[in-house]
C-alpha cells in the first residue's frame, strides 16, 4: 500500500457552488436523479435541491441558514453554513467488513471502493454505514458510493471534486498532513474567535478509527447530517456472537427438554 | 422521543439510509427458523424411536431450507450473481458467515430427507441428518446477529436480546408445525408451548432494554405486527396447553403460535426500519453517549 490519502474538507471557506458535485458526476458517469430527493425537485430546503448522499450522489452540498453563536455578540445575526459532504473512507470500514462478496475493498490508497461487477445487491452495507452513505441505484439494484476517484488516482491525479473546487474547501492529500493542516487551521480559526470551529473525524481514536475524509465544521456535526458519534458496527461483534451462541445452547437444550418425560404413543 | 430534548438535524433528514430488503428477509427469518427447530425435532424423534416424526419433521425442515433460498436469492438487487455469495468466507460479515451456515445445512437436511424418502444410502442420510441437527441451532440465531451488525438503532441495540427472541421464535414455529402436521407427538407441542413462553419474555426484556429506542416499536407497522405478535403467541400457547388432549384447540393454538412468530420477526424487522429512518433515533442516544461520557 501507498502512503494513505484522504480529503480535509474545511467548510468554513465552502462558498456552496456545487461545482464538486457537479464535477463528481461529469467525471464518474453517475446518473442525474437520485431517489433521495436529487435531481429534478424543488426541495425549499435553503439552497439544496440535491439532499444528501446517495447512489447517485457522491458529493453533496449542505446549505443551513441560522442565527450566528450568541456568544460572539453576533446575537441574531444571520449566517449560511456550506458544506460539501462526502463517504468518509473510515479507517474501520462496517460497509467493508459485513460485505458478504468481498465486492466492497480497500485500496492502495487506503480507500474503500465497490467493485461493480461483484456487487449482488444484498443490500448489507446500507444500514452497516453509520453515515448513510452507500446506497442501492434504483434500476441497477448494485451499491454505488464515492470512489475518491480511484481511477484518477491511479492515473496521478486529485480527484474530480477537489480539482473544481475554487477555494479549496476540499482538499486532497496524505491523510497525515491534512490532520496536521487541519489543526493548524482550527488553531487559527479558534485564535480570530471562531470558537465553534471542530474537527470531525480527524481523531485515529473515535468509533470508525478515523475517517479518510474528515472535516472542520462550525457546528455540531448533526446539523450537518452528520451522526455525533458513529461507531463501527463490527466493534460489537465478538459480543453478538457470544449472545447468539448463548440462545443457541438454549435453543438445544430446549429441544432436548421437549422429548423427556413420557415416550410418544406408538 | 419522550422525555429527551428533541434532537438537532438537517431538515429532519434521516442520517441512516432506509434498508432496501425486502419482505422476503424477515420472511427468511421465519422459514429459517422452522428449518432449524424441524432439524432438531427430527433428531429428537429418530433418538426417542419416533420415526413417523423424524422423516415428517425432516420433510418439513428441507421444504423450508429451500424456501429459505429463494427468498434469499429473491430478495437481490441482481440474484443471478447469488453464486458471488460464496466466493468468499468472512468472519466479519454474518451474511457470509449465514451463507455457509444455510449452504451446510441445507444440503445437510436435503440429502437426509432423500435417503429418508428412497432408502439410498442411509447410514450417510443420517450422519446427514445429525450434521443438520448440530449446525440447527446456529441457523436459529446466527439471523440475530446479521441484523443486529448494521448501525440501525433498534437492531444493533438489541444484540444481546435478539437472538433469544430468534431462537425462541425458532422452537415455538416448529413446534408448532410439527403439532399441526404429526398428530399425537407431544414433544412438538412442548417445543411449541415453550419456545411461545419464551418468545414473549424475551421481546419484552429486549423492548425494556432499549430504552428510548423501543419506541420504534410502537410505531407504524412494527406496532401493528407486535400486537398480532403478542396476541397470537400468547393465545396459541394457552390454547394449545389447556386443549392438549383435543385435536381441534390444538391445532387451532398451534397455528395461532406460528402466525404469532411470523408476526414477531416482522415487528423486529419494521422496527429496525422505523428506527433507521427517524434521525432522533441514531443522534439522540449518540448525544446521550457522549454526555456521559464527558462525565
Amino acid at each position: 500500500m501507498t502512503e494513505r490519502m484522504g480529503f480535509f474538507t474545511d467548510t468554513s471557506i465552502c462558498i456552496g457552488c456545487k461545482a464538486c458535485e457537479v464535477a463528481c458526476k461529469e467525471w464518474n458517469g453517475v446518473p442525474a436523479a437520485d431517489k433521495n430527493g436529487g435531481g429534478f425537485e424543488f426541495l425549499a430546503q435553503s439552497y439544496d435541491n440535491t439532499g444528501e448522499l446517495g447512489a447517485d450522489t457522491w458529493r453533496h452540498v449542505a446549505f443551513i441558514e441560522q442565527k450566528g453563536p450568541a456568544d460572539r455578540g453576533a446575537d441574531g445575526e444571520f449566517r449560511w453554513l456550506m458544506s460539501s459532504d462526502v463517504c468518509k473512507h473510515c479507517t474501520s470500514a462496517a460497509c467493508l467488513e459485513v460485505c458478504p462478496t468481498g465486492s466492497l475493498v480497500r485500496t492502495e490508497f487506503g480507500t474503500v471502493v465497490v467493485q461493480e461487477d461483484i456487487c449482488n445487491g444484498c443490500g448489507y452495507c446500507i444500514p452497516a454505514c453509520p453515515f448513510g452513505v452507500i446506497d442501492q441505484r434504483q434500476g441497477d439494484g448494485r451499491v454505488w458510493k464515492c470512489t475518491m476517484c480511484y481511477d484518477r488516482l491511479r492515473g496521478g491525479l486529485e480527484p474530480a471534486c477537489a480539482t473544481a473546487c475554487p477555494t479549496k474547501s476540499i482538499q486532497y492529500g496524505p491523510l497525515d498532513e491534512l490532520r496536521a493542516r487541519a489543526a493548524a487551521r482550527v488553531g487559527t480559526l479558534q485564535a480570530a474567535g471562531v470558537t465553534e470551529a471542530r474537527l470531525y473525524g480527524a481523531d485515529p481514536d473515535d468509533g470508525v478509527g478515523g475517517m479518510g475524509a474528515f472535516f472542520l465544521l462550525l457546528d455540531d456535526p448533526e446539523v450537518y447530517r452528520l451522526p455525533p458519534d458513529p461507531v463501527v458496527t463490527t466493534r460489537d461483534l465478538p459480543g453478538m456472537w457470544r449472545s447468539a451462541a448463548a440462545a443457541a445452547a438454549t435453543l438445544a437444550v430446549g429441544a432436548a427438554a421437549a422429548f423427556l418425560g413420557r415416550r410418544p404413543r406408538r | 422521543m419522550t422525555g429527551a430534548p428533541p434532537v438537532r438535524t438537517y431538515y429532519g433528514r434521516a442520517v441512516l439510509k432506509r434498508p432496501v430488503w425486502k419482505l422476503y428477509v424477515p420472511a427468511y427469518f421465519f422459514t429459517g427458523g422452522i428449518a432449524a427447530g424441524s432439524a432438531l425435532l427430527a433428531a429428537g424423534g429418530r433418538l426417542t424411536g419416533d420415526a413417523r416424526l423424524a422423516r415428517r419433521c425432516l420433510l418439513t425442515s428441507s421444504s423450508a431450507a429451500g424456501v429459505s433460498g429463494v427468498l434469499l436469492v429473491a430478495d437481490l438487487g441482481r440474484p443471478a450473481r447469488f453464486l458471488n455469495m460464496l466466493r468468499v468466507a468472512k468472519v466479519t460479515s454474518p451474511m457470509s458467515v449465514g451463507t455457509w451456515l444455510l449452504t451446510a445445512f441445507g444440503s445437510a437436511v436435503t440429502a437426509a430427507t432423500a435417503s429418508e424418502l428412497t432408502g439410498v444410502a442411509r447410514r450417510t442420510g443420517r450422519t446427514a441428518e445429525a450434521v443438520a441437527a448440530v449446525l440447527a441451532p446456529a441457523m436459529a440465531t446466527y439471523t440475530a446477529v446479521l441484523v443486529a451488525d448494521t448501525a440501525v438503532p433498534a437492531w444493533h441495540d438489541a444484540r444481546h436480546q435478539l437472538p433469544f427472541v430468534f431462537a425462541a421464535g425458532a422452537a415455538a414455529s416448529s413446534g408448532a408445525l410439527a403439532t399441526v402436521l404429526v398428530p399425537d407427538a407431544q414433544a412438538p407441542r412442548r417445543l411449541a408451548v415453550g419456545g411461545a413462553v419464551v418468545e414473549l419474555v424475551a421481546t419484552e426484556v429486549l423492548q425494556r432494554r432499549l430504552g428510548d429506542v423501543a419506541e420504534a416499536y410502537d410505531r407504524g407497522r412494527a406496532r401493528r405486527a407486535k400486537q398480532i405478535a403478542q396476541a397470537a403467541t400468547a393465545g396459541g400457547a394457552v390454547l394449545a396447553t389447556v386443549g392438549r388432549r383435543h385435536r381441534v384447540p390444538q391445532v387451532a393454538g398451534a397455528l395461532l403460535v406460528l402466525v404469532g412468530a411470523a408476526a414477531e420477526r416482522l415487528a423486529v424487522f419494521e422496527a429496525g426500519v422505523e428506527s433507521a429512518v427517524d434521525p432522533a433515533f441514531t443522534v439522540g442516544p449518540q448525544r446521550h453517549r457522549l454526555a456521559s461520557a464527558d462525565g
